[in-house]
């Protein structure tokens, strides 16, 4: 266990202050009685007695765990309290999850990078045990016997001798009174024991959303709340020259028509310049809005051409870049090689497009601001907040709804902001409603890149040479205003961290300045880099006769730790410790192994038919995955897919599968038609009809297999993401002979 | 005034009978079960029944539903029962949830209408719900359990099921 010793005993006030069960629950509950918030669903009574930061325990036995993460469909909620239930030795049947507010007091709550349950899981055993530690020395004391004699189980402490036993709600209060144990004094479960841990537990919010009972971002209701949709400028940068307010308030139930403040860059996660309007209801702030007539002064990024932008990234990646990790050297290596082979990749602009827009409602009242947003990152959008109010974040308290959806959209608090600055200005609740073309014209996008491979193999078909080059508008630039070219973050996303054993290696970036908001999507920068190593692997392996998984493990090479540190790249292993969670080629190749035992996808196809494969490490956990494809009549139909995780030890099989589902269906939507162009600085798309998103009659076959490890918890929502676009590619390259090496493949082939 | 009867019970709006029925229901009647993803027909998240027919209440003026009968998800049964609600729990088939109550509200118009759909027939009814998450595969899997259940429970003439069985 960690050395982390700052479990502390929190007062009753400490826990209420944290988690808002009294103050945000009643807000809402006193005005819409039919709304009741999910994260709140059951209030903690007056007689809740607080162990620590996350366990209170009712005299009537609930345990209230609070989950500080934010609930977007990965189950969080569901998987963080069954590691504390699971030490607590807690009665499932009486958990009541509670969502956390905002607060440093949690640590990060940043719900991004696949890390909640690999950042938490010891910590939240820490919780438990501490909990559990603190019941059974109630009972000890209670009964006057040595606390060796007790032991927890199933929401009781149970005297070993005799078997009478005390419920935790009996204890609670004695066991409030006890001092908290330290850290290495705890005794954990041995994992054999796990009563929860490693169990297909069903999510807790379930039963809501099957009743239509939950409470998102876009479903939060105060009294006297204005409802704001706002104009924002089509171009980055650009400023408000005028509009015509007057038409837009003679709207029916148009409230308020407000400028927004002005800002300039960097961007960060200020408001865009534009208009907002506010009215009683969300329906007329749109109709005002189509009043408004802005005009713009659109400022330099007007010139921004997507289409020109990547045809010079292209330009550029064909030549030597900037090296940020070589050995040997690659260039005469391929010179002198018997076979060469070169290919650039391009995979365009991408948005996020959660099924709930982004919302986030707000009240300002002395010098005080409260805010309900579907937020991956409370802690961020109490501080964005805060600066933008001119306030202390210590007054700015930030509940956390449901998520429709994240994906890294949800981690930028620029919607919450909007709603701050409004709720500021009104000195009303207003909630800001982001609206389907809102989210698709002025998201934080992924950046659209190019990739650039060459490889020399020698007689025997060894690769002896390779050079690797990636450009793309950094994200840095979101927060510096001026970074133009990839940072060693994103280099650490699949680029710089090659597992590959090559005595010839030289890996370069190019210069890529931004025109648009750059941002993270569900697995970032892997997906550009998982696309373009896994469809050139592909190609030596058809160049050289192999198939494409002696190629894999070729390439991959002996067992052994791959540390890139050694070839002079600084890389970031997902804010891991190296020691912690090493490349290990061993489990690269044994989810390889595995896929092809699995899937199926060495057997003989119908000639329209192929299978194409890729594996991935991305944030510390390995995928392999197998998509079978049919091209005929110029499209192309998914069939079947196939993947395999190794995130070490997972807590909730049942959601790791349905997040390999999630991950394989993103996949495919980039990999077939994901994509957002850019002309004259503005995005061309608007909404589901221009911005395809798969669809059921899209979906095929999907089977998970996930590999028993008793390793340390590795990331799950993401890494799901990266080897699919180019287990796609590398299919439709078997069934028709056609190498697609520019995303997405509906340039090509209908889908 | 614009009268119609939502969830078995009358309901009337002082209200523009151009505003779309989803935010007479969302932002006047404080309805919410019902979601907004698109404004324009395109992702199913905002459909209810109307007459028992499946509609996206983004475009559906109040005015073309006078008088009519409305079902929203918080019609289908308050408790879950519903035969699609009890297979969607058997399948823990929603992830982030936001889209389910269109998903369902279509899955019970599908059964419905096909009470023994094939994959064809299910993909083709279901293709104007967008999942984002990726639950089609289990939307798939839990329609057929419904299927299979539905003998054994409710009849899905839904608009008059609602109320008495909540």
């Amino acid at each position: 266990m960690s050395a982390r010793n700052d479990i502390k005993s929190v007062s009753r006030r400490d826990f209420l202050r944290y988690t808002s069960v009294a103050g945000g629950a009643l807000v809402l509950g006193t005005l819409l009685p039919s709304i009741t918030p999910a994260w709140a669903s059951s209030t903690v009574d007056d007689a809740a007695n607080t162990l620590n930061l996350f366990v209170s325990i009712d005299n009537d036995g609930t345990v209230n765990i609070v989950c500080h993460r934010s609930e977007m469909g990965q189950g969080v909620r569901t998987g963080i309290p069954q590691i504390v239930a699971d030490e607590l030795c807690a009665d499932w049947s009486k958990v009541n999850v509670v969502q956390g507010l905002g607060d440093e007091a949690y640590g990060s709550q940043n719900t991004d990078g696949s890390r909640s349950i690999r950042r938490f899981y010891t910590t939240m055993r820490e919780m438990g045990a501490t909990a559990r530690t603190m019941l059974e020395n109630a009972a000890a004391q209670t009964w006057g016997v040595p606390v060796s004699d007790v032991f927890a189980e199933n929401g009781a402490v149970v005297h070993k001798s005799s078997g009478k036993s005390l419920s935790f709600g009996e204890l609670a209060q004695v066991a409030s009174q006890q001092n908290v144990p330290e850290v290495k004094d705890l005794t954990f479960k041995s994992p054999k024991d796990f009563k929860f841990i490693g169990k297909p537990v069903t999510s807790v919010d379930l039963p809501k959303v099957l009743t239509g009972d939950t409470v998102f971002g876009q479903d939060v209701q105060l009294d006297d709340m204005l409802y704001a949709s706002i104009e924002r400028c089509p171009v980055v940068g650009g400023t408000v020259k005028a509009f015509d307010k007057e038409a837009s308030r003679g709207v029916a139930n148009v409230v308020d028509v407000i400028e927004m403040p002005e800002q300039s860059f960097p961007v960060l996660f200020k408001n865009l310049n534009g208009v907002a309007v506010l009215a009683s209801n969300t329906w007329s702030a749109l109709q005002g809005r189509k009043a408004l007539n802005v005009t713009w002064d659109l400022g330099d990024n007007q010139s921004h051409d997507s289409d020109a932008y990547l045809a010079e990234l292209e330009k550029r990646i064909v030549t030597k870049g900037k090296s940020i990790r070589s050995v040997g050297d690659a260039y005469k290596a391929f010179d002198t090689a018997d076979t060469k082979l070169d290919a650039t990749y391009t995979v365009p602009y991408l948005v996020h497009a959660p099924m709930e827009p982004p919302a986030a409602t707000a009240v300002f009242k002395d010098g005080h601001c409260e805010v309900w947003a579907c937020t991956q990152t409370p802690q961020s959008t109490q501080q964005n907040v805060a600066g933008a109010l001119g306030i202390d974040k210590s007054k700015v308290k930030v509940n956390v709804t449901l998520l429709g959806g994240g994906f890294g959209r949800k981690s930028k608090p620029d919607f919450s902001v909007e709603a701050a600055v409004l709720a500021q200005k009104t000195g009303k609740p207003v909630k800001v409603v982001w609206s389907r073309e809102d989210d698709i014209r002025h998201g934080y996008y992924h950046a659209i890149s190019a990739q650039h491979f060459q490889a020399g193999l020698d007689e025997a078909g060894k690769v002896t040479s390779w050079v690797q080059r990636t450009a793309f508008p950094s994200i840095s630039w979101t927060f510096t205003g001026t970074t133009d070219e990839p940072q060693t973050g994103e280099l650490s996303l699949g680029f710089g961290d090659l597992p590959f054993a090559i005595e010839n290696l030289s890996c370069e970036t190019h210069k890529a300045p931004a025109h648009v908001r750059i941002g993270w999507i569900r697995s970032v920068s892997n997906i550009q880099h998982g696309f373009a190593i896994g469809s050139f692997v592909d190609e030596l392996a058809a160049k050289s006769s192999v198939s494409p998984h002696q190629m894999w493990l070729n390439l991959i090479g002996d067992d052994r730790i791959v540390d890139p540190k050694t070839q002079g790249f600084k890389y970031e292993n997902y804010g891991e410790s190296y020691d912690n969670f090493p490349i290990e080629t061993k489990r690269l190749k044994n989810v390889l192994n595995e896929l092809m035992a699995k899937s199926g996808a060495n057997s003989p196809t119908a000639d329209n038919e192929g299978w194409g494969i890729s594996v991935h490490r991305s944030f510390v956990s390995y995928v392999a995955v197998a998509t079978k494809v049919q091209v005929a009549n110029d499209k192309v139909s998914v069939l079947e897919m196939h993947s395999v995780i190794d995130a070490g030890r997972v807590i909730n099989p049942d959601r790791v599968k349905s997040q390999q589902e999630g991950a394989m269906i993103f996949g495919l939507s980039i990999a077939l038609m994901g994509e957002v162009t850019i002309k004259e600085g503005a995005v061309e798309q608007s909404n589901y009809h221009d911005y395809t998103v798969l669809r059921m009659h899209q979906s095929p076959k999907i089977v998970t297999h996930i590999i028993q490890s008793d390793a340390a918890p590795g990331g799950v929502g993401e890494p799901g993401v990266p080897p699919v676009a180019a287990s796609v590619t590398n299919a439709i390259y078997q069934a028709s002979g056609k190498r697609i090496r520019a995303l997405p493949v509906n340039k090509v082939y209908s889908v | 005034m614009i009268r119609f009867n939502l969830n078995t019970k009358p309901v009337e709006i002082d209200a523009d009978p151009n505003m779309p029925l989803l935010w007479a229901l969302r932002d006047v009647l404080g309805m919410t079960g019902t979601k907004f993803g698109c404004g324009m027909a395109q992702c199913g998240a905002c459909t209810v029944h109307l007459d028992g027919q499946p509609i996206r209440s983004c475009v559906m003026p109040l005015s073309a539903i006078a008088d009519k009968d409305i079902s929203t998800i918080e019609g289908l049964s308050a408790t879950g029962e519903h035969p699609v609600q009890q297979a969607w729990l058997e399948h823990n088939v929603p992830q982030c949830g936001y889209c389910q109550s269109g998903q369902i509200m279509s899955a019970v118009a599908l059964l419905e209408e096909h009470p023994n759909p094939d994959d064809e027939t299910i993909d083709s009814y279901m293709q104007g719900n967008i999942c984002r998450c990726g639950t089609y595969p289990r939307i798939k899997a839990a329609i057929k359990t419904a299927a299979k259940n539905k003998q054994t429970a409710f009849d899905y003439t839904l608009a008059k099921e609602v109320g008495g069985q909540a």
